[in-house]
């Protein structure tokens, strides 16, 4: 696999000097290894982060009206819990902090860690809440599992609360509205190929030319399974069909449609899913108001995409459509 | 280590060389176990942490074994990440506050169930689940139970192969159910690596 890198271990550092010049005038790379918004706020702090190779996921969201910090750990791997602890040491404030966590274990683990670390460290960081999103509905939830992947819906939530905080929304608020997002988002995608790990020495997985994997995680893991590459209507009506059963009787209403790239579909499919995902939906009773087409949420070079619905109430509509100024969302600034 | 009587002395260095350059030398290995069944991260972020721990192997060498085993924990949790970073680092630092200086069998047996005890609850996870658990349990009742080096690694050998034939239920693997069967977990793989690693430096004649 080609790739635009100097050397495999340097990737995520050189990257991350890159996004610090690139928006410099938004955000900060501090020396611990984290992102932070330039300009400081007085309200409950949003702290995200995750594995990399999700880019713009997460640093890209930070800045006025989204994120105050984001942790980004080595490509697929949860940051270390330092790191965590010093971006809650540096953004908390105290009105609370509240920590936005992707449901994968490892990110579980590093955060609960690092949340635990700051405050043996006695910071200033006041109160930390945890956060998780869990939107994908590809793999079915069970006991015997650990519940659903959080995917490209955690942008949905990080958009809302981010709006709420910035307007001076309590904790309390943050988390139960951030609760309400995540139940109200539900996401699906397919890979047409694998991602390739900058530090493996090959793709994650064997797809065939002529094949797709329905239900993909955004790591390449597997999803429901592997079949035959359909038309991208086919594809389509069965993600939405899969999403709106899934949400059952929520599924009425005002809704943002959310069609977000892997990495290596180009704009032009991204926007022919939109068309078949809008008519998929129709008859449905769910009214697309709101709208989001690219490439947030990737997954390294993997060609495919996702599709997210989101239901919106008058609140969430108004705090999608809140100013944000973020290196790879910005509107209403 | 003897039955009875405290060890006088363990080279703290020698099992700490010997525990990361087995990781180090199976980094390709590990990811293509967690490609099959994971991410693909894990031999990388395993290889991390390793050459960190090897970087600290001359301030290693002055430690007693219990701090030797919370200077490996902490550096672990500081640069692996992933699951792995906190569920080894975990165990290393239980075992490190468990340990005494000069242990005797039971203190090991003791220790490791100290450490099981952590990672359960740092992982919420269970024996059965195809995890490392499914390793660390059996290799700490043989301890108990007095099998020498060599045959405790055979017991970790044969308990890491044995996680091929579980379904996993923990970890990004969970999200394949039964695909997961038929597949090692490599974190097994690497538990197995390292106490076959730490029981050749105990004993030469153990497998690896």
């Amino acid at each position: 696999m080609k790739k635009l890198i100097n050397a495999p271990e340097d990737v995520l550092a050189e990257s991350l000097r890159g996004l610090a010049a690139a928006h410099a005038d938004i955000l900060t790379l501090e020396p611990a290894g984290f992102v932070r918004r330039r300009a400081p706020k007085r309200g409950v702090a949003l702290v995200s982060g995750g594995g990399s190779g999700h880019e713009p996921l997460h640093a890209g969201f930070v800045g006025l009206g989204m994120l105050d910090a984001a942790v980004p750990g080595e490509v697929f791997t949860a940051p270390t819990p330092d790191r965590v602890s010093a971006a809650l040491d540096a953004v908390g404030t105290e009105a609370g902090t509240l920590l936005i966590v992707k449901n994968y274990e490892g990110d579980v683990m590093n955060f609960d860690m690092g949340a635990e670390m700051a405050a043996d460290a006695g910071g200033a960081s006041g109160e930390v809440r945890r956060l998780l999103v869990n939107d994908d509905v590809a793999v079915e939830d069970s006991t015997f599992t650990t519940g659903r992947r959080g995917v490209a819906g955690t942008l949905v939530v990080e958009k809302v609360v981010g709006a709420a905080a910035e307007a001076g929304a309590s904790l309390d608020d943050c988390v139960s509205l951030g609760e309400r997002t995540v139940r109200a988002t539900r996401s699906m995608g397919v890979a047409l190929t694998s991602c390739t790990v900058p530090t493996a020495s090959g793709p994650t997985f064997q797809i065939g030319d002529d094949e797709m994997e329905f239900g993909v995680g955004i790591h390449g893991e597997p999803g429901r399974r592997r079949e035959a590459l359909r038309p991208a209507d086919e594809v389509a009506r069965e993600v939405v069909q899969t999403i709106l059963a899934d949400l059952g009787e929520a599924a009425s209403g005002p809704a943002l449609l959310f069609v977000n790239g892997f990495g290596a579909t180009p704009a032009i499919e991204l926007y022919l899913m939109y068309d078949a995902a809008r008519r998929a939906l129709e008859g449905s009773g769910v009214e697309v108001t709101r709208s989001l087409v690219g490439s947030y949420v990737t997954s390294l070079d993997m060609a495919g995409c996702s599709i997210t619905l989101s239901m919106l109430d008058d609140e969430r509509a108004r705090l999608w459509d809140a100013p944000v100024h973020a290196a790879a969302l910005r509107w209403g600034v | 280590m003897p039955a009875t009587s405290p060890a006088t002395s363990i080279d703290v260095r020698a099992l700490a060389d010997a525990a990361t350059r087995a990781i180090a030398s199976h980094a390709d290995e590990l990811t293509a176990l967690d490609q099959a069944i994971g991410d693909g991260d894990h031999g990388a972020n395993m290889r991390r942490g390793a050459e960190a721990v090897r970087a600290r192997l001359d301030e290693i060498a002055g430690q007693s074994l219990p701090d030797a085993a919370r200077t490996v924990g902490t550096t672990l949790v500081g640069t692996v990440g992933g699951a792995s970073g906190p569920i080894f680092g975990t165990a290393f630092l239980a075992l490190g506050k468990a340990l005494p200086e000069a242990p005797t069998r039971a203190d090991v047996a003791g220790a490791l169930s100290e450490a099981i005890e952590a990672v359960e609850r740092r992982g919420k996870a269970r024996r059965g689940q195809k995890t490392l658990l499914d390793v660390l349990h059996p290799v700490r009742d043989a301890v108990a139970d007095g099998a020498d080096p060599a045959r405790v690694a055979e017991v970790a050998h044969e308990a890491m192969r044995a996680t091929g034939g579980l379904a996993a239920q923990k970890g990004r693997a969970s999200f394949l159910g039964d695909r997961a069967e038929g597949h090692v977990d490599p974190g097994s793989r690497s538990a197995q690596l390292v106490i076959a690693a730490l029981c050749g430096a105990l004993d030469q004649g153990a497998p690896r």
